[in-house]
């Protein structure tokens, strides 16, 4: 049974690792413009992240 | 890639950086985004959010960049935007939202490792493993609690202070009671520990309440978002230059410039200009009323002719417009408030979970002697009977309701309108601009075609809603358009043109030399003396016979309340087969009309869109406005059809009897699994991994019913 004391750890620190990426996401705004993130993925003008909260400026020229 | 005014900081003095907004209802693609976002960055950065249809652009120079600039950018690239007032539209940015949807993430983390350990637990671990297992458990379990349950302790705490209980009550206590026992047993070497049942507990019941906030956020932004479409701005006339304003930058006496076929933004007197004016969002009578110098008009007018210039004699919250606004608060008071199913079910189950829990805690204790067992029995009662599945019974059905609804053009705006309008025993009916499209449409009786060429030659380039009539139906016809030159439109009165070398004039009776006839008509004088009249009567609109047709079948009466003449009324209700017609009525009589139909237990439903009907909208237990109507009309309704088809409102009431339908359902799964679960709980028979389970599985059979509702009708 004492490699409860291993599994129970690991198996913690998996799901803590699950939250953190979670936590993460809703705070960067992943989830304030889903379809509109989904959409910029093709424009091949940006390289945006989903969390790139950046705005289109017009170009120098 | 930011602009210098924006990087530095330090703008211009008399032009500081700013934040506009735009609807852009019509993005679709990947595409759209790229090219709306190009567009707009020709005036500042610009940000595309596709989920709200939205875009926002910072704009250095407000001076330059203006609003109506940037739409006409945009419509250009083939994108319809419109204007949002920036203080009235919704941000998108959802700090509650965000902190559900944390605490439900965290509940869920805890929720799996603790059903984990438990089934190690369930499994056989025995003494010293259960003990750890268990202290393992009570590590996740009291500070998920303590952070993800917080919601459900403030509200409940709330409720208590008041005086009153609430669904949160009976669920706190359960919580609470649930993880002190178990602590308690777990200190205690003891062997049942409800942690488990504690987190799942918590996890489902956040999941109904993020699902509720969602409808709500969701309801709330389409009516923050109806409110802020069409920013009130005036063409104010200084020393004989044109400049755009706010309405609330307005002082009384400036003077104020109306183009023709624009909304009148303030009260007013005319200083010049000739022009006709539809008054039908302050009457409700579609018949346009010519006006000249001297003559008073209101803000929420149409001009529709000519070019006028008014002297402003009232703007903002004195005007008659708003002064209605009152009124509709009074209304607003006055309704009757019914209590939701939800309420109901609370009322009932709160004091009924209490009372068998204390019953089973005290008849435990006198039989046995033993308080352990006793409290242990207390918390399984409390955690079996399901509160879960009560608190994802209403919002899971309502986000489903809402989410069919918002597919077919309907905004909710408030999800509790749709259980009242499931208990509709009456409908009331506005008539111009909600069951007509509030357009006159030519009759055909004796029209004469060579006649109709001639008044459609001088009708083609008319903004006035006749004339516009009189050429669609003379298109519709086939009836060409007789060479007509010099066409010249004198504002107030009509156009006059030369045909066969004379002087041919379509307007106004007087103005053309005719006989005034009783009905709404424009007249052509044609030739030596000789005149036409055609007749108009208002258009219904698109499904409004099948609305009627079908609230008939469902047996609900139907009231036409209107401004307009009783012969008007009667013509369309004879249309429609509507006995019951009201006419002549003043907005204050619409709402006392309603007011007294409720007054004899009559549940209405109301459907208007004009500013005479906004009182009546606000005294109905529920109301329908379409999108075309006034915004207050939209404000004070609870539901908004975005469509011009009637029809949408028989889809809501048969979406709103599913959804209730559903509800009940979701109420006696929720009952019937007590009825089996509690008598074993209070006899001792349900072990916590059990408990959990259960709980689990009729919060998922809830949930499943609820998505019925998405199916839509069959």
């Amino acid at each position: 049974m004492t490699v409860l004391l291993l599994l129970i750890p690991v198996s913690l620190c998996l799901g803590a690792v699950g939250l953190a990426a979670f936590t993460y996401a809703v705070r960067a705004n992943q989830f304030d413009d889903p379809e509109g993130n989904a959409a910029r993925i093709l424009d091949p003008e940006r390289e945006a992240r989903p969390d790139d909260q950046s705005s289109r400026t017009a170009s120098p020229d | 890639m930011v602009s210098d005014a924006v990087l530095t900081g330090a703008p211009p003095a008399e032009a500081e950086p700013a934040r506009l907004s735009f609807s852009v209802p019509g993005m679709r693609c990947a595409g759209c985004v790229a090219a709306v976002e190009r567009e707009a960055s020709r005036f500042g950065a610009a940000r595309v959010n596709l989920t709200l249809k939205r875009l926002t652009v910072d704009v250095a120079r407000p001076d330059s960049a203006t609003p109506d600039r940037i739409v006409s950018t945009l419509a250009a690239a083939g994108h319809r935007a419109v204007p949002l007032d920036a203080d009235l539209a919704p941000d998108g940015d959802d700090p509650v939202g965000r902190d559900l949807l944390l605490r439900l993430a965290v509940a869920g983390f805890a929720t799996m490792n603790v059903m984990l350990l438990s089934v190690a637990v369930w499994s056989g671990a025995d003494a010293v493993t259960r003990d750890l297992l268990h202290w393992i458990s009570a590590a996740i379990a009291v500070p998920t609690v303590a952070f993800a349950a917080r919601p459900f302790f403030s509200h409940a705490l709330g409720a208590v202070r008041a005086g009153r209980l609430n669904m949160d009550v009976p669920l706190a206590l359960a919580i609470l009671l649930a993880v002190g026992m178990s602590l308690y047993e777990t200190s205690v070497s003891g062997q049942h520990a409800y942690f488990d049942a504690a987190l799942a507990l918590t996890f489902f019941l956040l999941i109904g309440r993020y699902l509720d906030h969602r409808t709500r956020a969701r309801a709330r932004s389409a009516a923050a978002e109806l409110a802020a479409l069409e920013v009130p701005r005036a063409e104010r006339v200084v020393d004989g230059r044109v400049e755009r304003v706010p309405v609330a930058d307005l002082a009384i006496g400036d003077l104020v410039r109306v183009c023709a076929g624009e909304r009148i933004p303030v009260d007013g007197t005319i200083r010049a200009g000739a022009s006709e004016l539809d008054r039908s969002l302050m009457t409700g009578e579609s018949a346009p009323v010519s006006a000249g110098p001297g003559t008073d008009v209101h803000a929420g007018e149409v001009n529709l002719t000519g070019p006028l210039e008014l002297e402003v004699t009232a703007r903002g919250p004195d005007t008659v417009l708003r002064r209605m606004a009152e009124m509709v608060a009074t209304a607003e008071a006055s309704r009757t408030r019914a209590t939701t199913l939800a309420d109901r079910a609370a009322a009932l189950y709160a004091p009924g979970v209490h009372i068998l829990a204390a019953v089973a805690g005290i008849g435990w204790w006198l039989a046995t002697g033993d308080l352990r067992i006793a409290l242990n029995i207390a918390t399984a009662v409390l955690i079996i009977t399901c509160p879960c599945a009560l608190g994802l019974a209403v919002p899971a059905v309502m986000t489903a309701a809402s989410a069919r609804l918002f597919g077919a053009g309907v905004l909710l705006k408030d999800g509790a309108a749709l259980e009242r309008l499931a208990d509709v025993t009456h409908v009331v009916l506005d008539k111009t601009g909600t069951l007509t499209l509030g357009a006159p449409e030519m009759r055909w009786d004796d029209v004469d075609r060579d006649a109709l060429a001639v008044a459609a030659a001088l009708a083609a380039g008319s903004r006035h809603p006749l004339a516009r009539s009189l050429a669609t139906a003379a298109d519709a016809a086939g009836v060409e358009s007789a060479p007509v030159t010099d066409i010249v439109e004198v504002p107030g009165h009509g156009i006059r043109g030369t045909w066969r070398d004379g002087e041919v004039r379509r307007g106004r009776a007087a103005w053309v030399g005719a006989d005034p006839v009783d009905d709404t008509a424009t007249y052509l004088s044609w030739g030596t003396g000789a005149s036409t009249a055609f007749t108009f009567e208002d258009r219904l609109r698109d499904g409004a016979a099948e609305m009627v047709a079908a609230l008939r079948d469902r047996g609900l009466p139907v009231t036409i309340l209107t401004g307009d003449t009783a012969v008007a009324a009667r013509a369309l209700a004879g249309r429609l087969g509507i006995d019951d017609v009201r006419a002549e009525l003043l907005p204050e009589d619409k709402a006392q009309a309603i007011a007294a139909l409720e007054q004899d237990g009559t549940v209405t439903l109301m459907i208007g869109d004009g500013l005479n009907d906004t009182a009546a909208l606000a005294r109905a237990t529920v109301s329908i406005s379409p999108a075309s109507g006034l915004d207050a009309a939209r404000a004070a309704s609870d539901i908004v059809v975005m469509g011009a088809d009637l029809r949408a409102v028989v889809e809501v009431i048969g979406a709103a009897e599913d959804a209730t339908a559903r509800i009940r359902e979701n109420f006696t799964i929720a009952s019937a699994y007590n009825v089996l679960a509690v008598p074993l709980a209070m006899a001792g028979y349900v072990p916590p991994l059990i408990a959990a389970l259960a709980m689990s599985a009729s919060s998922i059979m809830v949930s499943l019913n609820a998505a019925r509702m998405l199916r839509g009708r069959s």
